[in-house]
């Protein structure tokens, strides 16, 4: 069980929590992930990444964006409610050295993940770059906090009401013009948004890390649900992730295995909105 | 395939108990012999595979009763030799034929600690009734005493009576014990070290508890409640469960020590990373590990469609490959969760197949089609990335390999092509490497599993393990016996401990 400390609504549909979990604080680095349950008999297991972390009141850092039923349970928990059960930290964390100059790009929710990863490499002595990109204005998460690491900030929407007019890999693909060229791309957000980051940056041959958020159920590589293949390879996410080569991730099977529930879902997301209108309705 | 109902088994067990009860003591071996085995009376077949139920209803106490007169209590015990934790089985078996249900429990609990689940579980015609004196006499393995059914007996009665006692656990050590897992290896573990007096912790990665029993084994097999049980005793007996806990991730097993006070730990994260056949088409929507499969329907509950928020693939034909007890489980889950078509492809011939023959027996009831001395090829995909059709191949056995079994010989042009929409792989699993990789100073072998010394005891110091992570993938009851054995060494370890820290 881990309390909810506090807890944010960032937008319309995206929340941020702070977690009781003093041994996952601990433990934790840029990177890795948490599993949780909104109900320990019925529940889906839900991957998210770690935003952040503070030992001193022993709490993690979660945002996460509604995109179905367990997430809209989650969103309706509130401060001094317990999350039945939340299970970490999972996963790799992120490699961090002085690279260089590293270019961040976050996409809508992706910029959560990518906060702690831009924090630990601006520690580690390199120039960065980030990108922040969005549908709109009201999507636009943690600018200021990003803000506040980045050597230079951009931010795009796709409607333009706020920064560019532009996807993100227009102002990627200008800095990879750059001489010299950056020394390394991390790019978390959607995948569609993290397979064009990867064919940006392929042609100037900058290396390009990606975090891979796929299907999963225990999260510590025993049900092979997460498996991507890398190069020639097949990989776990869940144990030898999430971040892997942009340049080497077969994104269109990756994005195919992602939908093999989304009619159910679908179906389970409408029924319980459904209750939930009925409910409203009797009262 | 015609079977007698529950009603009409119980019917002819009643009549022979009649016939023989008053002479329990005096029947000859051919006497003995004669009495017809006792067929475990079980769901309809029409009627189970649209539920979750236990299959195996259980023996009644004239069944059991009749079933133990059977038992020719030998002199040279082939069965006890055959059973991995050495349970006087002749022992009970004459308690029950007599109709002391209590002494026969007392027998069994001297050796196992968990007889519900292994007389449910354990390949019986592998281990103890291989060798019985009364197959050997009828030249068929399956009329052995049922020793397995027995077991079950006896440990249910027991449970349904509420005669289950808590065992007594020694005043307070101050030494702690850390078993990682919750497997049948951990439980064993957690028992016999608590009865010693020493604190207990299991920690377990999952939000239940019970390791591959739960998430791995169907309640049409094993039901929840049994393992609930069993946990339930252990909880009682002041073992402290902390479930969430991934040792590795959450904790480093050195810090269990180091920071956290623990004397010793005993690693049992059973084998946990799934074998895939590395064929093509293996990434498309529709292809599961039997681990995912199992996980989804078993521990996510998924088969119940109406509460679990856990998704699971809808199916209409399906194919699983291997042929082991966890390809049964997924074939026979397939069809209750509404599959038509159920294939259990597998490129030997059934004599070789290693699952419990009463599963394989069940599976073929409930209209699972078995395709033997086949394989997969290939699995084909529609344009949207989902599984539509696979590819086989015929095979032919050749001569023995390494391990005694005809080595399978694929048959060339004998191609050809399945209509399937999902396929399950099912054809073992390796040694999960979260825990290992992250304990440096654990000797593991070239498969990855811990290499252990006769007391169980690892590389490490103060570090136990058994069970499959030791073991490669095994069964239940050699799990428990490598707890067995490490409990005691642990126990032995410790108690030396507090010898010398009081001679001080």
């Amino acid at each position: 069980m881990a309390k909810i400390l506090l807890k944010k609504q960032l937008s319309k549909d995206v929340f941020m929590m702070n977690l009781h979990a003093p041994l996952i604080a601990e433990e934790r680095s840029a990177g890795q992930f948490i599993i949780l349950q909104v109900d320990e008999d019925y529940g889906e297991r839900i991957p998210l990444t770690i935003a952040d972390a503070n030992t001193t009141d022993g709490s993690i850092t979660i945002i996460f964006q509604v995109v179905g039923k367990s997430t809209l349970q989650l969103s309706k928990m509130n401060e001094g409610d317990d999350v039945p059960a939340l299970v970490g930290p999972l996963g790799r964390p992120t490699h961090v050295e002085n690279f260089g100059t590293v270019v961040c790009v976050g996409g809508g929710i992706g910029v959560a993940p990518m906060h702690p990863i831009a924090q630990a490499l601006k520690a580690a002595g390199n120039k960065v770059i980030i990108i922040i990109g969005a549908r709109n204005k009201d999507l636009i998460i943690l600018e200021e906090e990003m803000k506040a690491i980045a050597d230079e900030l951009i931010i795009c929407t796709d409607d333009g009401s706020y920064g560019r007019k532009a996807l993100v890999t227009q102002p990627l693909k200008e800095i990879c013009e750059r001489d010299p060229k950056p020394n390394m791309v991390i790019a978390i957000g959607p995948p569609i948004m993290m397979k064009f980051c990867s064919e940006t940056t392929r042609p100037y041959d900058v290396f390009t890390q990606v975090s891979l958020n796929t299907i999963m159920v225990d999260g510590t590589g025993m049900c092979g649900g997460c498996r991507v293949n890398v190069g020639k390879e097949v990989k776990f996410v869940c144990v030898d992730g999430p971040e892997f080569d942009g340049h080497k991730v077969d994104f269109d099977n990756m994005m195919t295995r992602l939908n093999s529930y989304k009619s159910i879902e679908r179906e389970s997301h409408n029924c319980y909105l459904q209750s939930e209108i009925e409910a409203k309705e009797m009262k | 395939m015609h079977h007698d109902t529950p009603e009409q088994l119980q019917e002819k067990a009643r009549q022979l108990v009649a016939e023989y009860v008053s002479k329990v003591d005096d029947l000859k071996p051919k006497e003995r012999t004669k009495i017809p085995s006792q067929d475990m009376p079980a769901q309809d077949p029409e009627v189970r595979v649209h539920n979750l139920d236990e299959v195996a209803l259980g023996y009644t106490f004239e069944q059991a009763q009749v079933e133990a007169i059977r038992c020719l209590q030998c002199v040279k015990k082939t069965c006890v030799e055959d059973c991995p934790v050495r349970i006087d089985i002749p022992g009970f078996v004459n308690h029950i034929a007599h109709g002391n249900l209590d002494q026969a429990a007392g027998v069994i609990k001297e050796a196992s600690l968990l007889p519900a689940i292994c007389g449910r579980v354990c390949p019986q015609e592998t281990q103890c009734q291989q060798n019985c004196a009364v197959g050997k006499a009828l030249k068929d393995v399956e009329k052995s005493v049922a020793i397995g059914r027995l077991e079950r007996f006896v440990a249910d009665w027991e449970r349904k009576t509420g005669k289950i006692s808590v065992p007594e656990v020694k005043s307070a050590t101050g030494k702690k014990v850390a078993v990682v897992g919750s497997g049948p290896a951990g439980l064993v573990v957690a028992a016999d070290c608590r009865r010693e007096g020493h604190h207990v912790t299991i920690f377990e990665a999952f939000h239940k508890l019970g390791g591959v029993l739960r998430y791995g084994i169907p309640e049409f097999r094993l039901p929840n409640d049994i393992i609930d049980k069993e946990i339930q005793t252990l909880s009682a007996m002041g073992v402290e469960f902390k479930t969430n806990f991934v040792v590795g991730k959450t904790r480093k097993l050195k810090d269990l020590m180091e920071k956290d006070g623990y004397d010793a730990v005993f690693i049992g994260v059973g084998a946990g990373l799934p074998i895939f056949m590395g064929i093509e088409g293996e990434n498309l929507v529709g292809v599961f590990s039997a681990n995912e499969y199992l996980t989804r329907a078993n521990l996510m509950r998924a088969f119940d469609k109406g509460h679990a928020d856990t998704p699971i693939y809808q199916s209409r034909k399906v194919a699983v490959l291997g042929g082991g007890n966890v390809a049964m489980d997924s074939a026979r889950m397939a069809k209750r969760l509404g599959a038509e078509n159920v294939y259990v492809v597998y490129r030997r011939t059934e004599v070789e197949m290693p699952a419990r023959k009463e599963e394989v027996e069940h599976a073929k009831e409930e209209g699972i089609e078995f395709l033997f001395l086949q394989n997969a090829k290939r699995i084909l995909g529609s344009e949207d990335g989902r599984v539509n059709a696979m590819e086989c191949v015929r095979f032919e056995l050749g001569e023995p390999d390494a391990s005694g079994r005809r080595r399978p010989i694929q048959v060339p042009n004998s191609e050809f092509m399945l209509d399937v929409d999902t396929v399950i792989v099912a054809i073992g699993n390796g040694s999960n490497p979260l825990l290992t990789q992250s304990t440096p100073g654990i000797n593991l072998n070239k498969w990855g599993n811990i290499t252990v010394d006769e007391n169980q005891k690892t590389s490490m110091d103060r570090v136990f393990a058994g069970g499959d992570i030791v073991l490669g993938a095994a069964t239940v009851i050699l799990a428990m016996g490598e707890g067995r054995r490490a409990a005691a060494a642990i126990n032995k370890m410790l108690a030396e401990e507090i010898e010398r820290e009081r001679k001080q």
